[in-house]
């Protein structure tokens, strides 16, 4: 091996309500697809994980018919194997079943092998075998609130889990429900909204009960996080005890999409969506806004965007790759997906008249190619 | 003692070793919910395809006895006679 670098490539995995495809570039310009993986499933949850010197992807895989599974696939999709017991399934005692796996989030380069997953209904999980089994996370299961948490429009679900470089904090955002905290890695929880409006209940400051729709992990600012809400943008700059708004300079506070950069403080994208009654981008007007200060300011973000576009951005139909500078990627529930080698600045589609985009991961990888599925 | 047939739809054909029946012997009656255990304890994935985690027949999943829907008889405790045969059709949803 020695000092002779690895060339680098990218790959894509675009998630829909009938099936995975999966993409591969050398530049983020020109992408080879392959696909439909798994059609007729919906496929609402991807983690790619470029850990232990392998591209393992998982898919949280839903057929109508036949239920949720887990899949992984070590050759880009070229095989796929299931756990002949299942990944994810509720132990004897719960009488729970598992609906859809919305979340699959490998965990720290620090802790390979780590898997988290949230699913529907409302539950955490956690593999130590890169994503073969997971276990049951007992302490939020058992939890207290359980019976009051509810079902947004999708479901009731654990949509995000944000796990801090030590291992210690897990941040947990639920729908609905709001933001759990672990301070033990995952054994005991409080919710931790303050700050976070729900205007949809009585009190619109409760305990918890918000709905949130997806929180993420500023990269270098520790205990840093931002929260896009059902209405409302937010920021804890102390590790999610309060969340201040930083919806001003934004179009509308409404849409599902929060990410932020692999590396550098401060920088996080939205997507707005105009309102609860009126899901589609505002004015029919498509765009990405990136602050670089940690919400502080906005940028509008349009080149290469469509010029009407009314199709919503789903939570996970959304991701940044870990490239320098670093890739954004998003999919809208009208089948197109649109990737940006620069941060935002200017957008190209990649694919269009796909089934509604559910999930959208990417990742840079050794060199590397989709190849057609081997068939059974 | 006489067999009781589970007949599959194709695409669930993969998940039992490609055959399109399975077969479990049978003294007498047995319940539909005995007989998914007997035919699938060494299909695991074709299982779970069936029932959820609770033991629960998925939703969208219809399985016949003679010609009945097993929600409109008792249900996984519907009894079964050995001869019979019994069908596995994947019920007309989504879009």
């Amino acid at each position: 091996m020695g000092c002779m670098a690895t060339p680098e490539s990218y790959v894509l995995a675009i998630g829909t309500k009938k099936g995975l495809w999966l993409a591969s570039s050398q530049d983020r310009k020109q992408w080879s697809f392959t696909g439909p993986h798994f059609l007729m499933s919906e496929i609402p949850s991807i983690g790619i994980d470029t850990r232990d010197g392998r591209t393992r992807i998982m898919v949280g895989v839903r057929s109508e018919h036949w239920g949720p599974t887990v899949a992984h696939s070590d050759d880009l999709g070229a095989t796929w194997t299931e756990p002949e017991q299942g990944a994810i399934k509720f132990p004897d005692g719960t009488d729970a079943a598992v609906e859809r796996i919305w979340q699959i989030y490998p965990d720290a380069e620090s802790r390979p092998g780590v898997v988290w997953a949230g699913a529907e209904p409302i539950s955490v999980w956690k593999s130590t075998d890169g994503g073969e089994h997971f276990e049951l996370n007992r302490g939020l299961w058992d939890h207290p609130h359980r019976s009051e948490w509810g079902a947004g429009y999708g479901g009731a679900a654990a949509h995000s889990i944000v796990v801090n470089p030590s291992g210690d904090n897990v941040h947990v955002a639920m729908s609905t429900g709001g933001v759990y905290r672990s301070l033990d890695g995952g054994s005991s929880w409080q919710p931790r909204n303050k700050g976070i409006s729900a205007y949809f209940m009585p009190d619109p400051n409760p305990e918890f009960g918000q709905c949130v729709h997806k929180i993420a992990a500023d990269a270098a600012v520790e205990g840093r996080l931002y929260a896009q809400n059902h209405h409302g943008v937010y920021r804890s700059d102390d590790n999610a005890e309060n969340w201040e708004s930083i919806a001003e300079g934004l179009p509308a506070d409404f849409g599902f999409v929060m990410l932020t950069h692999p590396r550098r403080a401060g920088t996080a994208w939205v997507i707005p969506l105009k309102a609860d009654g009126e899901r589609i981008p505002p004015e029919g007007r498509l765009a990405v806004h990136r602050t670089d200060d940690a919400g502080g300011t906005w940028k509008r973000l349009d080149a290469g965007l469509p010029q009407a576009e009314y199709n919503a951005v789903l939570r996970d139909a959304a991701a940044v790759d870990s490239a320098e500078p670093a890739g954004v990627y998003f999919g809208t529930r009208g089948g197109s997906v649109y990737a940006s080698a620069d941060e935002g600045e200017s957008f190209a589609e990649v694919a269009s008249h796909l089934p509604d985009v559910l999930c959208v991961r990417a990742a840079v990888v050794a060199d590397a190619k989709v190849t057609a599925p081997v068939s059974a | 003692m006489a067999d009781i047939s589970v007949v599959l739809p194709s695409v669930l054909q993969p998940l039992a070793g490609g055959q399109s029946f399975l077969t479990a012997p049978a003294d007498g009656t047995v319940t539909v919910g005995w007989l998914l255990d007997s035919v699938t304890g060494d299909y695991p994935v074709l299982a779970r395809r069936l029932r959820d985690e609770t033991g629960a027949l998925r939703r969208y999943v219809n399985i016949y006895v003679n010609g009945d829907e097993v929600r409109r008889l008792q249900g996984l405790d519907t009894e079964v006679a050995a001869g019979q045969e019994v069908l596995i059709i994947q019920s007309v949803a989504g879009g």
